[in-house]
């Protein structure tokens, strides 16, 4: 409940899901119902500021912190999955489990009436006296095809939603960012959130008493 | 911790799941190390070399098979099943471990399956891949494999949906892509991490395509736990229901011996027993070689060693309910054939081998002294291993050897290409098995990182 009550506080829908602003995504975002800020001049090349941080502890409270300021373009990356973090940040559903639900529901209904179709109509054999469509010997077949169509939607939903395969990012750039797979932690504020500030993000993300802030380049 | 009752309690003291003074690094480092810096090993080139030779076995049989015939083996009427079928289904129980390690034990929010799940999900997929290669061969011409699968066709005609035999098509299909999927998904995060820490350009390269992309961003981390969760969800009644088709391929038929309602359970069930033995079986020397002691500790060890025994305290209620029912059910020839498989019949040694293998031995596991020793634990694994073997010979061959008419009795014995093509799968399995733990981490580094102490982000 707590997450539905803070989606319609901050009136955002963006942050449910499919929220990875890379670069060749940013015109297709919709507008946010918020007021537009003013911007100010940024470098066009410009993704974002990056903090580090050696510590889940610190990166977590440092999400917080950033959300509850009113960034909402942001993203935090771990070596291993933190739930307190993609909370932190705003992100707390994903259409994923309906995916795989549609999935699975598709699978069972092809699975079933492949065979009442092929069994009954197109090709009806007599065997052992059995009713045409004897639709009891039909269900190890239809739980079959739908547990592969849905593993098949997870698998390939996820990725989709993931936007992955995607062989370049601009996070890679970051000079540290090599250890983001195996003890470092990282929070970036994208250039694209309405309330960005080149210097009042370097700021900020001072405050956080991060090991470092870095400019991400496009 | 000091006080933990499970890591230091008067009477039982219970290894932890990760070893003392493991971080992010250590953990990350030593892992893809395996991978990437150690040299590789003289015990690896020649375990690999002796599987390559057997794989070259493999496939000598299988040029001698389709250049000449199924009528190389030994099977035929009235045991029209025999290696073939025994190796299948020997082989698909083998990979249940690994599905059940990764997913009904994720499920089951047990931490220990963490260090294990890996390697478990190879031997999945090799176990898997063996297995097939019996029924498609026994189909006597495998290059028409296609015809099983229910597409549109210039003959006109369509597979018969009504027999379990078809159902194991789908199920044993479903199951070898499920399982690959849930084991590459599993994969990605680790392939990034090799992809960061690979010196050399070519592995960078290699590593990097399939990782995708990776980058531990939250959102994807997000996504990423949902499909896995989800995909263990799916996995767990794929798994009892791959077996449970499995056995009815057997239980549909009228043959007794065959025709029993306990087969469902009691094939998971020892599925899961053959696969634990065998899941053993391959860690005991695996983390002696790679020194992983900090990560299988002997709580994985002897977890797995009492799952064993559970499983197969239900397999042995299995075998008494068999005979059971086949006395129970008053009908002469169930009973002529549980008389024969257990007291007169020619194969009676198989089947008391088999309660010696499945339902005696392992009762040493009720001791700690045994569950601690590793020595007493792999060879009691490879005596599971070839008691479940076994089981499958009782149940198939001396239940088709004495057919309903005196007149159509018969022996079966198998021939060399019998067991040149079962020792041949064990080569490729092996042989993959040594790939696999060469070019990929054998432990799920990112999962590794989810259960250090360091791991514990606090509340707000």
């Amino acid at each position: 409940m707590a997450d539905e009550r803070d989606k319609l506080r901050t009136g955002e829908q963006h942050d449910t899901d499919d929220t990875d602003f890379s670069v060749s995504q940013r015109p297709r975002v919709p507008a946010s119902p918020q007021p537009p800020h003013p911007r100010l001049p940024v470098s066009p090349s410009l993704y974002g500021v990056m903090a580090e941080f050696d510590n889940p502890n610190h990166l977590v409270a440092a999400a917080r912190r950033t959300y509850e300021a009113g960034y909402r373009r942001i993203n935090g990356y771990s070596p291993y999955p933190i739930e307190e973090l993609w909370e932190a940040i705003g992100f707390h559903h994903t259409r994923l489990p309906v995916i795989v639900l549609i999935g699975g529901i598709i699978g069972g209904l092809v699975g079933f009436f492949m065979q009442y179709y092929l069994a009954v109509f197109d090709y009806p054999l007599n065997v052992g006296g059995k009713p045409f469509n004897s639709w009891p010997a039909f269900i190890p077949i239809t739980f079959e095809m739908t547990i592969l169509c849905a593993a098949f939607a997870a698998v390939f939903g996820m990725l989709a939603l993931n936007k992955l395969p995607q062989p370049y990012h601009p996070v890679f750039n970051a000079p540290n960012f090599k250890l983001a797979t195996r003890d470092h932690f990282f929070l970036v504020i994208e250039a694209n959130d309405p309330r960005y500030n080149h210097d009042e993000v370097v700021e900020f993300l001072r405050k956080l008493e991060p090991k470092e802030v870095t400019d991400v380049e496009v | 911790m000091a006080h933990d009752p499970y890591t230091e309690g008067p009477i039982h003291t219970t290894a932890p799941v990760v070893g003392p003074g493991l971080t992010f690094s250590s953990v990350t480092d030593k892992i893809s190390s395996l991978v990437l810096k150690r040299k590789t090993p003289l015990w690896w080139f020649v375990g690999f070399a002796i599987s390559f030779l057997l794989v070259q076995l493999l496939l000598l049989t299988i040029t001698h098979l389709v250049f000449t015939g199924i009528g190389i083996w030994g099977n035929n009427v009235p045991v029209g099943w025999a290696f073939d079928i025994i190796n299948f289904v020997w082989w698909i129980g083998i990979g249940h471990a690994g599905t059940l390690i990764s997913a009904i034990l994720l499920l089951l929010r047990q931490q220990w399956r963490t260090s294990i799940n890996r390697f478990a999900e190879a031997m999945t997929l090799f176990a898997v891949a063996s297995a097939g290669l019996f029924p498609l061969l026994h189909a006597g011409r495998p290059w028409l494999l296609y015809w099983m699968f229910p597409y549109p066709n210039t003959m006109g005609i369509w597979p018969q949906f009504r027999s379990p035999l078809m159902w194991d098509v789908f199920a044993i299909s479903t199951y070898g892509t499920v399982s690959a999927l849930f084991w590459f998904i599993g994969l990605i995060p680790d392939f990034a991490t090799l992809r960061d820490r690979a010196r050399s350009k070519t592995f960078q390269i290699i590593y990097g395509m399939l990782a995708m992309g990776w980058r531990g961003s939250a959102r994807h981390w997000h996504r990423y736990e949902m499909a896995y969760l989800l995909l263990a969800g799916l996995a767990t009644p794929l798994v009892l229901s791959v077996h449970t088709i499995v056995s009815f391929d057997f239980a549909a038929s009228v043959i007794p011996g065959w025709h029993a309602t306990i087969f469902p359970p009691y094939f998971v069930a020892g599925a899961i027993y053959a696969g634990f033995a065998m899941v053993l079986t391959l860690t005991i020397p695996l983390r002696k070689l790679f020194g992983l002691e900090d990560f299988i500790t002997m709580r994985h060890i002897e977890n797995m060693a009492k799952v064993m025994l559970a499983t197969g305290l239900i397999v042995a209620y299995g075998y008494i309910m068999e005979a059971f029912f086949g006395w129970y059910s008053g009908n002469i020839y169930e009973r002529f054939m549980i008389y024969n498989r257990i007291i007169e019949g020619p194969y009676r040694g198989f089947y008391w081998a088999l309660i010696l293998c499945n339902v005696l031995a392992p009762q040493i596991i009720w001791f700690k002294r045994f569950r601690q020793n590793l020595l007493v634990l792999f060879l009691l694994s490879i005596v599971v291993s070839i008691g479940m073997w076994l089981e499958r010979f009782v149940i198939i061959v001396t239940s088709l050897h004495r057919d309903f008419l005196p007149s159509s009795w018969g022996m079966y014995s198998p021939t060399v290409w019998d067991f040149s093509m079962f020792i041949g799968t064990i080569g490729l399995f092996f042989a993959l098995l040594f790939l696999f733990i060469r070019f990929l981490p054998i432990i799920s580094i990112f999962e590794m990182r989810t259960i250090l102490p360091e791991a514990e982000v606090e509340e707000e």
